[in-house]
């Protein structure tokens, strides 16, 4: 497949050169077009949110309202902080245009005014190339006042974060930008009754927002027959972990997974086995190697193995790994992560990262096994956001694919996973 | 007291929100990148600026992890320990570092030089194990990289 959200064309990330490659026209054409059918065409298309929830974008459009008397906002989710998730951070630095071309469109088709990308504070070099590719777009008049001529105008701003992986949950994130804490907001009211400030209000993704120009410029029939039927288009596939060439990877949805590792990422070093793989970010559930014949990155795929395919981040465990430190470590950063406003997940995070440190000691006992599952049930589900969610399901994932793991750390205790693990 | 170049910039920025708390964050980073951390004068100074109590400021500050409230050493190199680089070498790589200055986790070189930290993913996963000196990442470490890395700081 032709690669279209990162192709390999030299200094893309320059104004000139995205322009030659046919940059701006898919914003020019959409100026052109009723606001409705900009969204109708994203919706046909069959583009599904790429920030992990694989929500339909063109149907999260049609929630804000059309007579409204408030201002109308767009948040682009560039929070980007799930672990094994690197993908946003390469449209920041080759193809910052795309991103700023999907957000303008998006903006006319919702008639919303002001966009806020929010950027990872960590990313302080990729929010200067943002915004360079802002200033110069700003001064090509494709954004700001009268854009185009045609009387539409938005401002776009960048705003950075500081350190949260919360912030990358949509209510946190309008949190951050109005100056609070990043504490996720009760839902319903949805953002497109209720957002920043009280006001409609849109929030996708980074990479979700790229794939508007080329929908726009090709028509959603041409998009929606890419890949996977039910979950179409170009993905952003980063593979990291035990593999020979980690990376992000373009490819259309629906790539089985044995071929993203061996094919792109160039198989696992030494050739080992592979033991497991989280397929798309930490907080989807781990899948065991011997299950993945016919496993595919597309959501239905997943779904049916028993997984998601979140930001399609794919770690990568070779048949050596330590799955009780992984697995620690990941309920450590969750309990680290949790913003502490609902008691199941600011306790519950604490004591799954404190039982797992004990089998990491060799103190590990028999009902530690149930502890750690009924400790994960009762945290998903009763939070106010995901975040619960996302710690308890590695460690469900865990128990029920790998049950075996934990009952031989019980039997014979291993030495501390910090030496094995390196 | 924010420099002039600074004060300019809040100016800019209130253009940029309809309501002013939302300068919280931006202020803050123009604190810290001013002052190098944000110490309690700093955020009741903020607090005054932005006409938001200081106890808003200090909920914000002890919120998010990139504020802070002490200076860390001239060079501040954060690891990520996350499971990517973890299973490619960071335990070993902490290890190295705080043989090599003398440290742990979380401390700072008498000397004041160097600050070791242990930081969450950094977004830089297929680099792993990797490092960030103050903005800049280093990755595909090993122990002889580090080694370079912390040669060329020790030069400046």
């Amino acid at each position: 497949m032709e690669k279209l959200l990162l192709p390999d064309i030299k200094d893309l990330h320059k104004i000139d050169v995205y322009e030659a490659n046919g940059g701006y026209k898919a914003l020019r054409k959409a100026v052109g077009m009723k606001p409705e059918e900009v969204t109708d065409e994203v919706k046909k298309s069959g583009l599904r949110g790429r920030g992990g929830a694989c929500f339909p974008t063109g149907l999260k459009w049609t929630f804000m309202p059309k007579q409204t008397t408030k201002p109308k906002y767009l948040c682009v989710n560039g929070d980007e902080s799930e672990p094994g998730t690197f993908k946003d951070r390469q449209i920041f630095e080759f193809n910052p245009h795309l991103m700023i071309e999907g957000t303008l469109i998006a903006c006319y088709a919702m008639g919303i005014t002001t966009a806020y990308i929010y950027i990872r504070g960590e990313y302080g070099k990729w929010i200067r190339m943002v915004e360079k590719a802002l200033a110069d777009a700003y001064q090509r008049g494709y954004v700001g006042k009268n854009i185009l001529g045609t009387g539409f105008s938005t401002e776009v701003y960048v705003h950075k974060g500081a350190g949260a992986y919360i912030c990358g949950e949509e209510s946190a994130l309008m949190n951050s930008i109005e100056g609070e804490r990043g504490y996720p907001r009760v839902k319903p009211p949805f953002p497109a009754q209720y957002g920043l400030w009280g006001c409609p209000t849109t929030i996708n993704n980074v990479e979700t927002i790229s794939n508007v120009p080329f929908i726009i410029t090709n028509g959603w029939e041409w998009y929606s027959k890419i890949g996977s039927p039910k979950h179409p288009g170009p993905i952003l596939v980063g593979v990291s972990g035990h593999v020979n060439k980690p990376g992000v990877y373009e490819m259309p949805t629906g790539a089985p997974v044995l071929e993203i590792i061996h094919k792109y990422a160039g198989g696992v070093p030494g050739n080992k086995g592979i033991k497991a793989v989280i397929p798309g970010g930490s907080s989807t559930p781990i899948l065991r190697g011997d299950q993945l014949e016919g496993v595919c990155m597309d959501a239905d795929s997943m779904k049916a193995a028993g997984s998601a395919v979140g930001t399609a981040g794919l770690i990568v465990m070779d048949e050596e790994t330590d799955l009780i430190a992984v697995l620690a470590r990941i309920s450590k950063f969750y309990h680290h992560e949790s913003c502490g406003q609902c008691t199941p997940c600011r306790e519950g995070t604490g004591w799954l990262e404190k039982i797992l440190n004990r089998f990491l000691r060799g103190e590990g006992r028999q009902e530690d096994v149930d502890m750690l599952m009924d400790i994960a049930n009762n945290i998903e589900g009763n939070t106010i956001c995901a975040l619960g969610d996302a710690a308890a399901w590695p460690v469900q994932s865990m128990i029920r694919r790998f049950r075996d793991e934990f009952e031989k750390r019980v039997r014979a205790p291993q030495v501390p996973a910090e030496e094995e693990a390196a | 007291m924010f420099s002039p170049e600074n004060l300019k910039r809040v100016e800019e920025l209130r253009q940029r929100y309809p309501h002013t708390q939302a300068l919280v964050l931006p202020v803050l980073w123009l604190a810290q990148e001013q002052f190098g951390s944000i110490s309690t004068e700093t955020m009741k100074y903020v607090a005054q600026l932005l006409k938001v109590p200081f106890s808003h400021i200090l909920g914000v500050v002890t919120f998010y992890t990139m504020f802070r409230q002490k200076a860390t050493g001239k060079y501040h190199i954060e690891v990520c320990t996350n499971v990517s680089c973890m299973l490619r070498g960071s335990a070993a790589l902490v290890r190295h570092l705080e043989t090599k200055l003398g440290i742990k986790l979380g401390e700072t070189t008498a000397d004041g030089k160097w600050t070791l930290s242990e930081v969450e993913c950094m977004g830089a996963c297929s680099g792993a194990p990797m490092c960030a000196v103050g903005e800049e990442y280093h990755e595909n470490l090993t122990t002889e990289t580090m080694d370079r890395v912390l040669a060329e700081l020790e030069k400046q």
